[in-house]
């Protein structure tokens, strides 16, 4: 009698302990969205860079220096 | 091409709102829609300290993931915009953005929700560049003219940089080693060039700054 009652006891721990191992992720996963408007364009892509990307990136660097005082001021 | 980035160095916003001031007259952004707004911990209190906030154009941006109808997307140089003509305003991206920046205008009579407004980084939004349906839409596309954010150039104490992120990191690194040494002899204190002149090469010592002592951490915004 005394048996069964352990068998049954270690039987029940033994279920509770491997429930754990059927839990399921709750972290959403996020997708990225696929984009469902209107295309854009790039910013090199105009009147005044000509589609020229490397000289739109030249001028953003250097415009941003003037962000950085110790080169403006020196 | 790195990305495009903003920083705010709260040791040297003084709260001005000159940013906020830019981002509303560059962009011509309607009454009750803040697009950049001045944040301040602890006000009124010494040490103090304020950011400038609005959309961090992140690169795993939650607005992207969350919006129904996937009218947010992000551009090659890592700006977050939104098409407008597809949004609904059901504000889904206003719950995810962890720094509040969509912004819903209010209209009609019953304060029915308008389109999201956002910080487009002064890129515009997915019409013609420059075209009036751009400018009407999302505000001016600065990028395209070869220039940078308004808020971030017009930033008088240039606590807010915003650009290329290598080019940002670089001035910010810069910025924080001088700020480390100063005082310390061989290292001008802050201002020190702009205010007389920078030492010239071969010159007296008498013409360099006096060694100052380092200072005392008073609470107070630097």
């Amino acid at each position: 009698m005394i048996a069964r009652i352990a068998c049954g006891l270690v039987l029940g721990v033994l279920v509770v302990v491997v429930a754990g191992c059927g839990e399921r992720p709750q972290v959403i996963e996020y997708k990225q969205g696929k984009y469902q408007g209107k295309p854009d364009q790039p910013p090199w892509d105009g009147a005044k860079f000509n589609g020229n990307r490397n000289e739109w990136e030249l001028a953003i660097k250097q415009r941003n220096q003037n962000q950085n005082e110790y080169r403006r001021t020196n | 091409m790195a990305r495009m980035r903003f920083i705010c160095d709260a040791e040297r916003c003084i709260e001005c709102n000159a940013c906020v001031t830019a981002c509303k007259q560059e962009n011509e952004v309607p009454w009750g829609v803040n697009r950049r707004r001045v944040v301040t911990i602890n006000d009124g209190v010494p040490g103090e300290r304020s950011i400038s906030v609005a959309c961090m154009h992140c690169s795993d941006a939650p607005c992207i993931a969350v919006c129904p109808v996937d009218c947010i997307y992000h551009t090659e140089e890592g700006v977050v915009l939104h098409d407008k003509d597809i949004c609904i305003g059901c504000g889904y991206c206003f719950y995810a953005c962890p720094f509040g920046a969509p912004q819903f205008p209010q209209t009609g009579a019953f304060g029915v929700r308008g389109k999201m407004d956002k910080c487009t980084f002064c890129a515009g939004g997915p019409e013609p560049n420059n075209s009036e349906a751009e400018f009407k839409k999302y505000g001016r596309n600065r990028p395209a003219e070869g220039k940078l954010p308004a808020c971030a150039e017009m930033c008088s104490t240039k606590a807010l940089l915003g650009g290329d992120a290598d080019v940002l990191s670089d001035i910010y690194r810069e910025r924080v080693t001088m700020r480390a040494a100063r005082g310390t002899p061989g290292t001008p204190p802050w201002g020190w060039a702009t205010a007389y002149g920078a030492p010239e090469p071969g010159k007296s010592p008498a013409a360099a700054p006096p060694p100052a002592p380092a200072p005392a951490p008073t609470g107070g915004k630097s």
